[in-house]
């Protein structure tokens, strides 16, 4: 049997009464694209801050590579290889750019001195190769909170993309982009496949998660409702589908 | 600790460098340098309504000799509230480590079977306090992380609390500390270099030193600016913000009580009272530096030049030939149009 990059076996989140997440058995390949598809409260956010280690899952159990993982925390899913693009882009706009790239991944010694210097360079090194920007007002020195919303997005994908990633998770990221930024990202999510990643795609545009994903996995009401290859499946009858689960819960 | 980067950082060939340009410096440094500015203002006010005083050496060692007081706890206090936290508590802090210390001071008088020296009791005593206040700090940081309780409201307990313990531990009382003055820790700490130069004062840089360093090139001063500023975006990120602040409320009460220790040593006095004078002086300080109330940005050498207005005005005020009662008034106005200062520019720096 082939060993999956990700895997949750009966996995069910529970906040107080409320069941976000019940009995969801999700996979990913390895050098595999999903889009993950649901409506607003459908469960998807939260399946995705399980996956980071945000959310501790109430019952059911995390694979990774074949091995089972108990207690998840995000550092450990960070070491494991798991990067994420949170929907709330999960910057700290008050602080420089610098900081913002190594949030929480801090370069420093043994003694917890930082390497300022080497933060700042490889800083400047990923803007102007990756990110692209050429912006004067824009150095890794500058306070990420005047940005505008394209290039704060490039920070939280850049920054997922630095430390070398096994996992990507998207969360929502065109929401908030122009035309071109969100032609740029899929392509960009196109290349995640290209090197030999795996990427886990959730987007309110169906367009772009079926141009990219291949595989699609769609949530409804804290359940997994199906599942279907993009190369199977036609965008018209996924999007046909789509609008029956959120009616009527089912596909038929 | 993952302070790696799992070796995926490829080596840099090139630094990166920005020319200097002093605009920028300027936009980046607004908040200390308008400090600086109100301060340098000010120091030239007092000079030329009172030269004799202000161009002589004694108005200066008498600043350095009451301002570190309480302005070493507002160094530690500006961490706090660069992480989006108060503390209230520090000066009950002060005083229920001085009770330590004398509880340790007293039981200590034999090791065993053995005399114990006055040096060797007031060191184990000087320990013990430190460790109450660093313990009475983890407490707060404790209730404020586990029950999610915002800290202006513990600490407004906890204030009450320890100086309620200090009253019944103590009865109320005040003792002379007449023995510390047989040991080189008087000296050490509240001595006079050269006739001058206060040791306080001393010790208030060292304070200043090693806490700038936590704050600006330790992975802890990192997750403070970042816990402070948005504690979602620091906890998705992996960042333990309960731990964080916890320490930084440690930190707090470790300082406090080594300023109640100073505080005392300086008098060889100790009152049940120490420190309740202290509270606003020493969170204005904070404010005044430039320091803002709702997280993420804050110098410590903002706080450094605040504490030193604040403990200049009130012997200022006299010296230049007004009435004290003008004291408080002035501290307001000072206190208000700095706050509104570092509003304006923060507001230009972003």
């Amino acid at each position: 049997m082939e060993e999956y990059r990700l895997e949750l076996r009966n996995v069910s989140k529970s906040f107080g009464e409320v069941k976000a997440l019940e009995d969801i058995n999700f996979q990913l390949g390895r050098n595999e694209i999903v889009g993950l598809l649901g409506d607003n409260g459908a469960g998807k956010s939260t399946l995705i801050k399980i996956i980071t280690g945000y959310h501790q899952p109430t019952s059911g159990e995390l694979y990774f590579n074949g091995q089972k993982v108990d207690h998840l925390t995000v550092p450990k899913a960070r070491e494991l290889g798991v990067e994420t693009v949170y929907q709330e882009r999960a910057l700290a706009e008050l602080q420089t750019l610098w900081r913002n790239i190594f949030l929480g991944r801090e370069l420093c010694n043994s003694l917890g001195f930082l390497d300022i210097q080497r933060m700042r360079d490889e800083t400047h090194r990923l803007m102007t190769e990756s990110m692209g920007f050429t912006s004067h007002a824009i150095s890794p020195d500058s306070r990420v909170g005047k940005y505008s919303g394209g290039e704060k997005q490039g920070v939280a994908i850049v920054r997922a993309l630095f430390f070398e990633a096994e996992i990507i998770v998207l969360d929502e990221p065109t929401m908030g982009l122009s035309l071109k930024e969100a032609a740029k990202l899929v392509s960009f999510v196109k290349g995640i496949k290209q090197a030999g990643k795996s990427a886990i795609f959730i987007d309110h545009n169906i367009f772009h998660v079926y141009d990219v994903a291949d595989r699609v996995v769609v949530i409804d009401r804290g359940k997994v409702a199906g599942e279907f290859l993009t190369k199977n499946i036609g965008l018209d009858e996924l999007m046909a589908k789509m609008v029956r689960v959120a009616e009527t819960g089912s596909f038929d | 600790m993952n302070s790696q980067t799992n070796g995926t950082a490829p080596a840099v060939n090139q630094r990166y460098k920005l020319p200097f340009n002093i605009r920028r410096y300027i936009r980046t440094n607004s908040a200390q340098l308008g400090i600086l500015g109100v301060f340098l203002a000010l120091w030239l006010i007092f000079i030329i309504s009172a030269p004799r005083t202000f161009l002589s050496p004694q108005i200066y060692t008498a600043f350095m000799t009451s301002t570190p007081f309480f302005a070493i706890m507002a160094i530690p206090l500006t961490v706090i509230v660069v992480a989006k936290e108060m503390d209230l508590s520090f000066p009950s802090i002060m005083a229920m480590g001085m009770v330590a210390f004398s509880f340790v001071y007293n039981e200590s008088a034999f090791i065993g079977s053995t005399t114990a020296s006055t040096t060797v009791r007031v060191f184990l005593s000087i320990i013990a306090a430190l460790i109450a206040g660093t313990i009475i700090g983890w407490l707060n940081g404790f209730i404020v992380v586990k029950f999610g309780i915002p800290s202006l409201v513990v600490t407004i307990g906890t204030q009450f609390f320890w100086r309620g313990a200090v009253l019944v531990l103590t009865s109320g009382a005040n003792f002379p500390l007449e023995y510390i003055k047989q040991t080189f820790f008087y000296p050490l700490l509240v001595g006079k270099i050269g006739g001058f130069l206060p040791m306080q004062m001393v010790w208030l840089v060292i304070v200043t030193i090693i806490v700038w360093v936590l704050l600006n090139r330790h992975r802890f001063g990192a997750h403070i600016y970042l816990t402070g500023d948005n504690i979602n975006s620091a906890e998705l990120m992996g960042i333990n913000t309960g731990r964080t602040r916890i320490q930084a409320f440690m930190l707090v009460g470790l300082i406090s009580a080594f300023a109640g220790i100073i505080a005392s040593f300086y008098v060889a006095y100790f009152w049940p009272n120490l420190g309740s004078g202290y509270l606003l002086n020493t969170l204005a300080s904070v404010f005044l530096g430039g320091t803002s109330v709702f997280g993420g940005t804050g110098t410590i050498l903002g706080t450094f030049l605040g504490t030193f207005i604040i403990g200049s005005i009130d012997a200022a005020t006299v010296a230049v030939g007004l009435t004290g009662f003008l004291t408080q008034l002035i501290y307001g106005f000072i206190i208000v149009l700095s706050v509104i200062m570092h509003t304006y520019l923060r507001k230009r720096g972003e």
